[in-house]
């Protein structure tokens, strides 16, 4: 890898790196992914989110449906654990909670395959600075 | 299989639920059939919208019109009107406390603004593995900028400004403990990140650590620029494994980036950063016990002065700042001083990470502005206490900390205004407590806590907190009399007098803080021998109700210490001196006749 | 040197920067207690933890209380020593103290010397309001000191003295809070650990958690016994330090005193060990200038500088930390064993008593003694050289308990033959002191010449390491100085190193050498104690007739009729030893 030698360096690669998590984060591409973050800090693995991420890899593949599904912190919301969120195409993200793999699967054939929300949202109650 | 083109989601939280949130759920959906839209609307229950004052909560998607207070009544209004003719029902719209209009769109809703997250900017949404996350987050940006276009003072400056303050407990301004490091003079200077989280329930450190590691790893390094320092030391616990190793991932990636090491970003500026771990001792979180145990000495605290900035680490001027105030840093080296200032109250600045716990239904991690009063975050953003009991009292910084009660629900939180109550930031735990809890047996499960973790190095805080936390014992064994009422208070003066670090000198606060709100609990234990909660096991009475018992003598013959006493056939009674409160007397009761009292 | 001001108690005070608020309050004569704090600034040994929390004061501005013994004084600082704030801290932190303390005051090896027995008089204690669970633990006996640390205050006093100033690191606090106590490693046994029994703990402890192991009782059984003759040697420090438990000024010399006092008590033949002293400097100086002429001959396998040996908690701290080096220092025995061994022998051989009817008692300024006589190389056939060794502390004990009226006594003399001694044997109680009466023997064997000035000052003094070379003639002789272990260390790591610029090392475990051991009076850390029981040992040598060993007329007997020449064959058996390597010894159980 290589070193990042000055701040423009830094820069530059930040340009780069923030169109790519952009693209990921706002999906305005057509051609954009399901993301699928997992909140992978130690309450939550505690909980079983290591099962529910490694759930939806394999379902996914299964099913045919690309997406990421990437690990992330802790999202505040521990009464709630294991939670993810899920960011479909052109949308906002929703973040659901007390996640298991009944209810993974239930998040993949009814919100992921058609767009319908299913019990055990998480309503986002925090303005993150950034953005 | 049909596409939904509206969701209405209805708050299924604890506290809108006990306000009949599932019938409005219920009725949205009868309604729906029977206008024959539900396979075009869908009703979702949700978790909380962390807003139960004004539950229950109905949010129509896409349109995010915000319904407050919503009565199972009103459910054919909003399908009638909004659905169907497309106008939203002002009447259930939430109104703008300070101007009083209605707010349609919860997007413009103020109470999103109870939640600021900077110190939490990250946490939930990046990968903490990936370092190139963090860097299209402004990762980096803020040491790139210090480096490159800033001297030391200057970067000192912006934090001092900044009004930021540690955030581990003590609220020492951090600009001030960089300044006075940068101008000890020595041959090596450490900057030290404290991240021996101790408070029982607090974890944001541990949260920051695994969710955000390099925020902390960035911040080392610009504290290393501002005090000229080039080696970072983090003091970690070893209780946090995830932690560790995703700190250790993203040591090893600035590495490779060259964000660490020797000449950082062509700035001449070498620093790197290592890993001390610590055995969980709680008192390990006072800086200097922390430095002692990072040099393999025992970790016990050492008078101050001398303070780490001038010797501490190995003997040379140390820098300890906690991960929390670390990881607000690179935020206000790119957002400014003023931006940070501008959140907060006159003399604490910025936000501060909470770990919401007990009898609260939200819990959780929030990150809150500084101002805020206790009443938003426990009713609004915890979404009120459990199974709608009452709220008796909120214990924040931990042990050290003090009880907070219903009077004290609308005081802003700060530094200095939980001090001014007679409680403490800490490190932010904050737990609820409501209506079935025993103020003492509270007291005394703090004191259990400071009598386990004290380093023993000091006599009051020794000896101490033992005896202190054996008198309250004593009372909640209903062996109690006013004279150790005296004993509880001269004792906690004197061990917050005379205890040699923060530990000690705090550690009676929550005898001191119950004794002030909650007098009247100690003298129902003294004087009644009562426990109004019923939680002291040994002020329970099981009592035999002369009217029901038959006289059938199975609980006599079960009592495993023979306290029950009766002819066959006639009212049993149950002897209070000799009884063990086992309770399996009214177990085997078939007639009802024994209760508790 | 930048001067502050300020006000205890409405005193101005004008003090330097950097001075404690303890010690600018003595300044004006304002007494704050202490009770961890230790001090002998000569020999900057300081123990300020600011743990116990009786000397806290109240100070302006601040909101808790400061300990006077580690808070700086600041300009303009006001301070409160004694309003009712703070009296009452004071107190309730004795209370406290006592409310986990044994009651067993009057049966305690400490009674009337305990500090914190002084405190709570002083405070006036007359209940102890806060009852409640004790620490306890189980009683530690090691050949030489008793730990008991149920009487432990967690003062830190012997953490101090075995890691800061010996370097021993025996001892340390363990443990947690209300169960944390000072202890060897694992709460081992102190037999277990690298202790070397130096006392130095036992010394400066306040309380009764640290105590020699006492031998009196063992005495007094062996002279009752008729079938033993019980003969007593007394080592050169005692002299000098015994006074003081009799209430005498320190630096007082009982000499005379002691001696009758000991033939009081039952005694057969009251001895000296400055006889053996003596004979040590024979041995040890004989084979200083046998190493010396190997290496001045070209001789590169010859070890230098030589060792002295005579101080037993210092050969155990070799045999534990510098095991590598078992050839460097002297062969000798130290006094108490060659006393031992000439008594056993020579002596018994003379007045006709079989080894196994004599017992040898002791009295020294030290419990390493206790230990050294007790080793296995230090025996024939089981039976021990040296018996029992008593400390200066247990032999005033023993007078007291005799009724016998000590300062009334008349002066006697030591018995004959071993009670014969030189002024060179007499400063072995000091540090420098063995050295120097080595120098006053070695430069005369050496040049053949007689010295005009047995007094060696360079040598002199209370500087933890001294060095001074000593013109042999034309030839210059490096000495080096050491007392107290942690500057023995840095002398012998320099050796280690082959860096050392030495020819011969003396070395004594205790600061000050032997007047400061372990089983002296205590000091309550008044240095000033320990400054005038070295100049007491320095006036006996002065008036002493004759002041070079080699010049003894009964060691010159000795030679004659027994032993032959210095490291010759019979002293090579009966005078030198061999070293242990212990560095393996420290045992961990699982």
């Amino acid at each position: 890898m290589t070193k990042v030698k000055s701040l423009a360096d830094l820069r530059k690669m930040k340009e780069g790196l923030e169109s790519k998590l952009n693209l990921r984060e706002k999906g305005n591409n057509t051609e954009s992914l399901v993301q699928i973050r997992v909140a992978m800090a130690t309450c939550g693995i505690a909980s079983g989110a290591k099962t529910v991420m490694e759930y939806f890899i394999d379902e996914l593949e299964k099913r045919n449906i690309e997406a990421i599904v990437t690990q992330t912190g802790c999202m505040g919301y521990c009464y709630a654990e294991p939670t993810i969120e899920v960011t479909l195409p052109n949308q906002d993200p929703v973040v659901f909670g007390y996640v298991n793999e009944k209810k993974a699967n239930e998040i993949i054939e009814k919100y992921i395959k058609n767009n319908e929300l299913v019990d055990g949202i998480i309503p986002v109650n925090y303005e993150s600075i950034q953005k | 299989m049909a596409k939904f083109k509206m969701h209405l989601l209805v708050c299924g939280g604890t506290g809108c639920h006990a306000s009949l949130s599932k019938t409005v759920g219920d009725n949205l959906k009868e309604i729906l059939v029977e206008k024959g839209l539900d396979h075009e609307i869908q009703v979702v229950m949700t978790g909380c919208f962390g807003f139960c004052e004004k539950g229950p909560i109905v949010k129509v998607m896409p349109d995010n019109t915000f319904y407050t207070e919503v009565k199972p009544g009103d459910a054919r209004e909003i399908i009638e009107e909004h659905i169907i003719k497309g106008r939203k029902v002002t009447r259930l719209l939430y109104k703008d406390p300070e101007n009083k209009e209605h707010v349609s769109d919860s997007k413009h809703m103020g109470f999103y603004k109870k939640q600021i997250r900077i110190a939490l900017r990250n946490c939930g949404f990046i990968d903490p593995e990936n370092i190139d996350e963090y860097i299209a987050r402004d990762g980096y940006e803020a040491l790139g900028k210090v480096l490159t276009e800033m001297d030391a003072q200057q970067t000192i400056d912006i934090i001092k400004k900044s009004g930021l303050r540690g955030r581990g407990g003590g609220g020492f301004p951090t600009g001030l403990k960089w300044e006075i490091t940068s101008k000890s003079q020595a041959d090596q200077k450490y900057v030290v990140c404290n991240a021996d989280e101790g408070d029982p329930g607090a974890f944001m450190d541990r949260s920051i650590l695994e969710g955000d590691p390099h925020s902390v790893i960035e911040a080392m390094a610009i504290c290393g620029y501002s005090i000229g320092g080039t080696k970072g030391l983090v003091y970690i616990r070893a209780e946090y494994p995830l932690a560790i190793t995703r700190l250790k991932i993203a040591i090893d990636q600035a590495r490779e980036y060259g964000l660490l090491g020797k000449d950082i970003l062509g700035s001449g500026f070498d620093f790197d950063i290592e890993l001390r771990y610590g055995a969980g001792a709680f008192v390990c979180g006072e800086e200097t016990a922390l430095i002692h145990s990072m040099e393999g000495m025992r970790g016990e605290p050492t008078f101050k002065p001398p303070f780490p900035s001038v010797s501490g680490y190995l003997g040379k001027p140390t820098n300890v700042n906690n991960v929390e105030t670390f990881a607000s840093v690179p935020v206000i080296i790119n957002k400014g001083a003023e931006w940070f200032s501008s959140i907060g109250t006159e003399k604490s600045k910025g936000t501060k990470v909470f770990a919401l716990a007990g009898k609260i239904n939200n819990v959780g991690l929030i990150e809150v502005p500084m101002g805020i009063t206790l009443r938003e975050i426990i009713y609004e953003i915890g979404g009120g206490i459990k199974d709608g009991k009452k709220f008796k009292a909120v214990q924040t910084g931990g042990p050290s900390g003090g009880c907070l009660t219903e009077r004290h629900l609308d005081t802003p939180i700060d530094y200095d205004n939980l001090i001014a109550a007679g409680s403490m930031m800490g490190s932010g735990g904050m737990i609820v407590m409501d209506e079935d809890d025993c103020m003492v047996s509270v007291a005394k499960f703090y004191l259990d806590f400071t009598v386990e973790e004290s380093c023993g190095k000091c006599t009051p805080c020794r000896i101490g907190n033992k005896r202190l936390y054996e008198i309250l014992e004593t009372i909640t064994q209903g062996k109690g009399t006013m004279a150790d009422l005296d004993k509880l208070k001269n004792l906690s003066q004197v061990i917050k007098d005379a205890s040699l670090c923060g530990l000690g000198q705090t550690s009676p606060n929550p005898v001191l803080s119950t004794l002030d709100n909650f007098w009247d609990e100690y003298l129902e234990h003294i004087n009644e021998k009562k426990c109004r909660s019923g939680q002291c096991k040994a002020l329970m009475q099981y009592i035999i109700d002369a009217e029901q018992c038959v006289g059938c003598t199975a609980c006599a013959r079960n009592c495993p210490v023979n306290a029950i006493t009766g002819e066959r056939k006639l009212a049993h009674y149950i002897n209070q001196d000799i009884c063990i409160k086992c309770g399996a007397c009214m177990e085997k009761c078939k007639f009802n006749a024994i209760s508790i009292k | 040197m930048e001067m502050i001001k300020l006000t205890i108690d409405n005193k101005i005070v004008e003090v330097e920067k950097g001075t404690t608020v303890l010690k600018a309050a003595r300044k004006v004569g304002i007494d704050i207690p202490t009770l961890c704090y230790f001090e002998l600034g000569d020999m900057k040994i300081e123990n300020k933890p600011g743990g116990c929390r009786v000397c806290v004061v109240e100070i302006e501005g601040r909101k808790n209380l400061a300990p006077a013994c580690a808070t700086e004084a600041f300009d303009g600082m006001v301070v409160d020593t004694h309003n009712i704030r703070v009296l009452n801290t004071r107190r309730t932190v004795v209370e406290l103290m006592l409310s986990d303390h044994p009651f067993d005051c009057l049966i305690c090896a400490k009674s009337g010397n305990c500090e914190l027995q002084t405190m709570a008089q002083k405070f006036g204690i007359r209940e102890i309001p806060y009852q409640g669970e004790k620490s306890t633990y189980r009683v530690d006996t090691s050949p030489s000191i008793i730990r008991d640390v149920d009487k432990c205050i967690m003062c830190r006093r012997c953490e101090m003295m075995c890691n800061d100033v010996q370097t021993v690191g025996a001892l340390s606090a363990v443990n947690r809070g209300f169960t944390s106590v000072v202890a060897p490693a694992f709460e081992m046994n102190l037999e277990k650990s690298p202790c070397t029994y130096c006392g130095q703990c036992v010394s400066v402890c306040p309380t009764g958690a640290l105590t020699e192991v006492d031998h009196t009782s063992n005495v007094i059984r062996a002279l009752s016994d008729k079938t033993k003759t019980v003969i007593v040697q007394t080592a050169p420090a005692v002299r000098a330090a015994l006074g003081e438990e009799f209430g005498m000024e320190a630096g007082t010399s009982v000499t005379g005193k002691m001696a009758a006092a000991l033939r009081r008590l039952g005694f057969k033949y009251v001895f000296d060990t400055d006889f053996a002293a003596d004979l040590t400097i024979m041995e040890e100086g004989t084979e200083l200038l046998g190493r010396l002429g190997k290496h001045l001959a070209g001789d590169k396998t010859v070890k230098l500088p030589i060792l002295t040996s005579c101080c037993p908690g210092w050969v155990n701290f070799f045999e534990h930390n510098f095991s590598d080096m078992l050839d460097v220092p002297s062969t000798a025995k130290s006094p108490q064993q060659m006393f031992g061994a000439i008594a056993k022998s020579y002596f018994a051989d003379k007045i006709g008593v079989n080894r196994k009817d004599m017992v040898v008692v002791s009295i020294m300024p030290c419990l390493a003694k206790k230990y050294e006589c007790q080793r296995d190389e230090f025996k024939v056939d089981g039976n021990p050289d040296v018996d029992f060794s008593l400390s200066t502390r247990e032999l005033a004990q023993f007078i007291k308990q005799a009724n016998i009226d000590f300062m009334n006594l008349p002066d006697e003399d030591f018995d004959h033959p071993m009670g014969e001694s030189t002024g060179a044997a007499v400063i072995f109680a000091n540090t420098g002191g063995v050295i120097e009466a080595a120098c006053r023997t070695a430069y005369e064997i050496h040049t053949g010449k007689k010295l005009e000035k047995v007094e060696f000052n360079e040598l002199r003094g209370m500087e933890g390491i001294r060095s001074a070379t000593i013109d042999f003639n034309g030839l210059p002789l490096n000495i080096g100085i050491a007392h107290g272990l942690g500057n023995a260390r840095k002398l012998l790591d320099d050796v280690r190193a082959g860096i050392s610029k030495f020819h011969a090392i003396e070395i004594m475990a205790c600061p000050g050498g032997c007047i400061g051991g372990g089983g002296q009076p205590l000091n309550f850390g008044d240095s000033s104690i320990l400054k005038k029981r070295a100049a007491s040992i320095y006036r006996e040598d002065a008036g002493k007739p004759i002041r070079k060993s080699h010049e003894n007329p009964d060691i010159i007997k000795l030679y004659d009729e027994f032993l032959g020449k210095p490291c010759g064959e019979k002293s090579h058996h009966l005078l030198h030893t061999h070293y242990f390597d212990k560095s393996n010894e420290v045992f961990i159980e699982e």
